[in-house]
């Protein structure tokens, strides 16, 4: 009966809402979000301590500005954005840098990262602010200030927004879409934003479209939220063709290519960025913090979280960034005792934190408190069917349970063809997987897979590359020595055709052996500079090489290599040896003496070719030393 | 849950069948039951994977209920355990258990004993408002386990053609269908009696559609292509091919467009290929009707269509968002 019930009132929905462009698939988990919109955005006491860690951001660690035991104002830069792709880290209040040391942030993984802290004052004194006059002042200028105002998406993408706002010739945007379809579970904190703050952000989205040069702008809400709708109509009468879209309430809405769809009709292809079809999209948030930055000089230093879940009191609150989440727990009423973990961000898309004892970041939308009640933990997972409910789920319409067989088995490049990359990693899937698969990590698992495979393919392309053209050098070289052999191996046959030096008499006794002996020594001589040459040329790589990977793939070909190369010397060397000898034969011959053999050497040449037979046999030792040093 | 939820829609099925052919149908599923979950048990424990969890996903006895229901009402206890075997031992455990079998395993199951005892599979007893003698529980019983007949009654008089093979065998006598039609055993549309079995899925069928146990791609496009295929010979020749009426009610066609076409394990996974896939099978079951060796063609149909799903599922991928067709 309820199936038929909300079959038929998705019917009318659809029939009603004509507007909006529904996308594929979709899950409706239960909402939780009225618990936290009971009570106003609340302020929080100042902490004992802050603690910022450096990487709030997508992108490049910002450079460090400040050392322990520096006053810093309220507002005043720690760290400034390095790079294009990176974000500046501001004081959240007066106070001390008391440490710059490593701590546990709220990340995945669970690995701690440079972190400043802040001790507090209590006087919460602003540095003197500037407040930018956005209309007069040329757009660069605007970006360039932009870039040092830390402002990141404040959504949860935490991509630097002065990036966002740049605008090449090659794309200009027409519409600016704003997110306001906050479509996770228990997130509560745009909805309150919005409610509370209409005005700001109608003002923050001004100077977006302004900054962006958008001829129209769309803001999209969740049907779920009327007060919110309603507050950000009435607000948004002053900007210039703007409008406010309900859109049904489905998860994911809120993903950005998802809510283009929605309020569109306009699908990003899978390569592009929105921006290069003319669109872009920014948080509520976010544009709020634009507004701030611009109008009072004030930088990213606060946001807005949601506490809730197994809490006393679920709450909104503005937050100062680097403040301890237990602060946070306690202003909630506190974690009821049943707690079991914290998720950070929404139940679909959120992770568990490692421990509440990290601080809040430019990321923290929403701090969950979970117990087994809220959150059971799932059941074993059985066996997939095929029953094609995580398919019909897919906002991106892939096929999850290939992508789910393909990932298990490791055919990654399966996995590709079925457009793997393409997956946003929404959890619709997983969330109703009738199996309890969690399918969401094996497609982690297999995008970082491949991830890595790329990486290492690239790292060999990158050797063979060097390799080709170290053969290349090696082969040029080659054929430059025979030339100087060649030539030097013509002189030589010059002068012992006319031997009428005093010398050549002089040695006629013996000329045979006086010139074998020459000839010996030259090659060994010349043989021992190749080896020589070779393990250089080894430790050069191996020097050369920017990558360890490289390092190992790079010198385990150069072995052979310098073998084949020392080979190729040889050949040289002993062609060049020989012809010589065979000159000399010639002028022994012309002399009337019977050659003889080279065994009949002196003790003193026996021992210069023993010599350089030493030298070889070391040399040789080495590039066979450098070859297992390697392996 | 799923398959729970198959197995209630069943059950106005073997009502129905139970209510036609008598209560031997209740037999019938309770040794194939017993048959699947020793032999799934076994084969796991052979395989050392856990056993509770597999047995108590259903699965095994879905596939038992299937065949038994597929099987001729007063088949001998053999026939059930050596069918059901067959099933989840080869078909299903062999291929790597749940999930894994690329062909329907009561298909499977139904098709061995079709090419094994092809005498045994197609004799089908009448139902009870038309045999002369008809049998009671413990008759059936006895029948069943001891292939005793009560004193006095011959098989002759409890057995009679179905109306596909009958129309098969009348129609190789050059008869109308017309004229066969005019048969006692036909009813309405199909089998006099049977066609209320096929009902009675039918309404199980629609009961899995809401449940959105099932897509409602493959019962349609099956029931579609058959009733299409048979409308179009029909309709070119009256007098040598039945109409859709009889395709549709007759046989096991609502038990296959609703219960074993839908198995996902062994079908297409993509909205479109489930519409070939299920579409493949209608046809095939109208060909192998008329033109094949068989009464009916469900199980071959469906076990040719498995054949096929690769290649079905890796031509129809549906277009991903943000990408061109």
């Amino acid at each position: 009966m309820n199936n038929i019930i909300q079959f038929a009132s998705k019917l009318i929905k659809s029939l009603t809402v004509s507007d909006v462009h529904q996308f594929h698939g979709g899950v409706h988990p239960d909402e939780h979000k009225h618990e936290s919109t009971t009570r106003p955005i609340a302020q929080l006491p100042m902490p004992e301590t802050l603690t910022l860690p450096l990487r709030q951001h997508v992108g490049y660690i910002p450079k460090l500005k400040v050392q322990v035991g520096d006053y810093v104002l309220k507002g005043e830069m720690l760290a400034e954005a390095e790079g294009t792709v990176s974000a500046a880290i501001h004081a959240p209040t007066s106070g001390t840098i008391t440490a710059i040391a490593e701590a546990v942030i709220p990340h995945p993984s669970g690995l701690p990262d440079m972190c400043v802290t802040l001790t507090p004052d209590g006087k919460d004194q602003w540095k003197p602010l500037t407040p930018i006059d956005w209309q007069h002042t040329a757009h660069n200028e605007l970006i360039a200030s932009l870039r040092t105002s830390g402002i990141v998406g404040l959504g949860g993408a935490t991509f630097p927004t002065h990036i966002k706002l740049r605008t090449d010739g090659t794309s200009a945007v027409h519409t600016l879409i704003i997110n306001a379809a906050e479509c996770e579970p228990y997130i509560t904190c745009d909805d309150m934003l919005m409610r509370e703050r209409a005005d700001e952000i109608v003002q923050g989205i001004a100077i977006a479209q302004h900054l962006l040069r958008a001829t129209k702008v769309v803001i999209g809400i969740e049907d779920n939220k009327p007060a919110a709708a309603h507050a950000m109509t009435a607000a948004s009468q002053t900007l210039t063709n703007a409008t406010v879209t309900a859109v049904p309430t489905l998860y994911p809405s809120g993903d950005a290519r998802r809510l283009i769809h929605l309020l569109l009709g306009v699908e990003v292809p899978h390569h592009k960025r929105a921006t290069e079809v003319g669109i872009q999209v920014f948080n509520v948030a976010t544009v709020l913090a634009i507004y701030r930055y611009f109008t009072f000089g004030e930088p990213s230093v606060s946001r807005i979280v949601t506490v809730t879940g197994n809490v006393a009191a679920p709450q909104n609150f503005e937050v100062l960034l680097g403040t301890p989440m237990p602060l946070l727990m306690a202003a909630a009423g506190g974690a009821k005792a049943d707690t079991s973990h914290y998720v950070m961000g929404g139940p679909m898309m959120g992770f568990d934190l490692p421990s509440l004892d990290v601080p809040v970041t430019k990321a923290t939308n929403c701090i969950i408190a979970a117990s087994p009640t809220l959150f059971a933990p799932p059941p074993p997972a059985q066996p997939c069917i095929r029953c094609t409910r995580c398919a019909d789920a897919c906002p991106v319409n892939l096929q999850p349970q290939e992508l789910y067989w393909f990932a298990k088995s490791d055919n990654f490049e399966k996995a590709r063809d079925y457009n793997l990359f393409d997956c946003i990693e929404c959890g619709c899937c997983t969330y109703v997987c009738p199996s309890n698969i969690p399918l969401v990590q094996y497609y982690r698992y297999a995008k970082s897979e491949i991830i890595a495979l790329d990486k290492a393919q690239e790292a060999a392309d990158l050797a063979r590359e060097r390799n080709d053209f170290r053969l290349a050098r090696i082969e040029r070289e080659k054929l430059e020595r025979a030339q100087k052999h060649a030539e030097r191996a013509a002189a030589a046959k010059n002068n012992l055709a006319q031997p009428e030096s005093a010398e050549a008499d002089k040695a006629a006794s013996n000329p045979d052996a006086v010139a074998a002996k020459k000839a010996a020594i030259a090659a060994a001589v010349e043989r021992a500079k190749a080896l020589k040459q070779a393990a250089a040329n080894s430790r050069g790589a191996e020097a050369d090489s920017e990558q360890p990977s490289l390092a190992e793939s790079n010198s385990a070909e150069t072995k052979p290599d310098s073998d084949a190369q020392a080979k190729i010397d040889k050949k040289a060397l002993i062609a060049a040896a020989m012809e010589r000898a065979k000159a000399q034969k010639l002028a022994a011959a012309q002399a009337g003496d019977a050659p003889k053999n080279t065994e009949n050497l002196s003790a003193k040449v026996k021992a210069e070719i023993d010599e350089i037979e030493a030298i070889r046999t070391k040399a040789q030792q080495m590039v066979k030393d450098k070859a297992s040093d390697n392996d | 849950m799923i398959m729970l939820k198959v197995l209630l829609a069943l059950v106005p099925g073997i009502v129905a069948y139970a209510w036609v052919y008598g209560a031997g149908i209740l037999l019938t599923l309770a040794l194939a039951t017993i048959t699947a979950l020793i032999t799934e048990a076994a084969i796991l424990k052979i395989r050392q994977r856990p056993i509770a969890p597999s047995l108590a996903d259903l699965s095994a006895v879905v596939t038992a209920w299937l065949l038994a229901l597929a099987l001729p009402p007063l088949a001998p206890w053999w026939l059930v355990v050596v069918g059901t075997l067959f099933a989840i031992a080869i078909a299903k455990q062999l291929y790597g258990g749940l999930g894994y079998n690329p062909f329907n395993p009561a298909m499977v199951g139904y098709a061995v004993l079709l090419i094994s005892f092809p005498v045994i599979m197609t004799k089908w007893p009448a139902p009870l408002e038309l045999a002369t003698t008809p049998l009671g529980l413990a008759e059936q019983f006895r029948y069943i386990f001891g292939n005793v007949l009560p004193t006095g009654v011959q098989l002759d008089a409890v057995t009679s053609a179905t109306p596909l093979d009958y129309l098969k065998t009348q129609r190789m006598l050059q008869q109308e269908v017309t004229t066969i039609s005019q048969a006692p055993i036909f009813g309405h549309f199909g089998a006099k009696g049977g066609e209320m079995v096929t009902a009675a899925y039918l309404l199980g069928g629609l009961y899995l559609l809401q449940q959105r146990i099932i897509s409602w791609h493959l019962p349609t496009a099956f029931i579609a292509a058959l009733a299409l295929i048979s409308f179009v010979f029909n309709t070119f020749n009256p007098a040598q091919f039945a109409g859709p009426g009889l395709h549709l009610m007759a046989g096991a066609t609502m038990l296959c467009a609703f219960f074993i076409i839908t198995d996902p394990v062994s079908g297409p996974t993509t909205p479109n290929g489930k519409l070939y896939f299920a579409a493949g099978a209608g046809v095939l079951t109208y060909l192998i009707r008329v033109y094949g060796g068989y009464p009916d063609g469900v199980a071959f149909a469906v076990l040719i269509m498995n054949m096929c799903v690769p290649l079905i599922d890796a031509h129809t991928q549906p277009r991903v968002f943000g990408h061109k067709r």
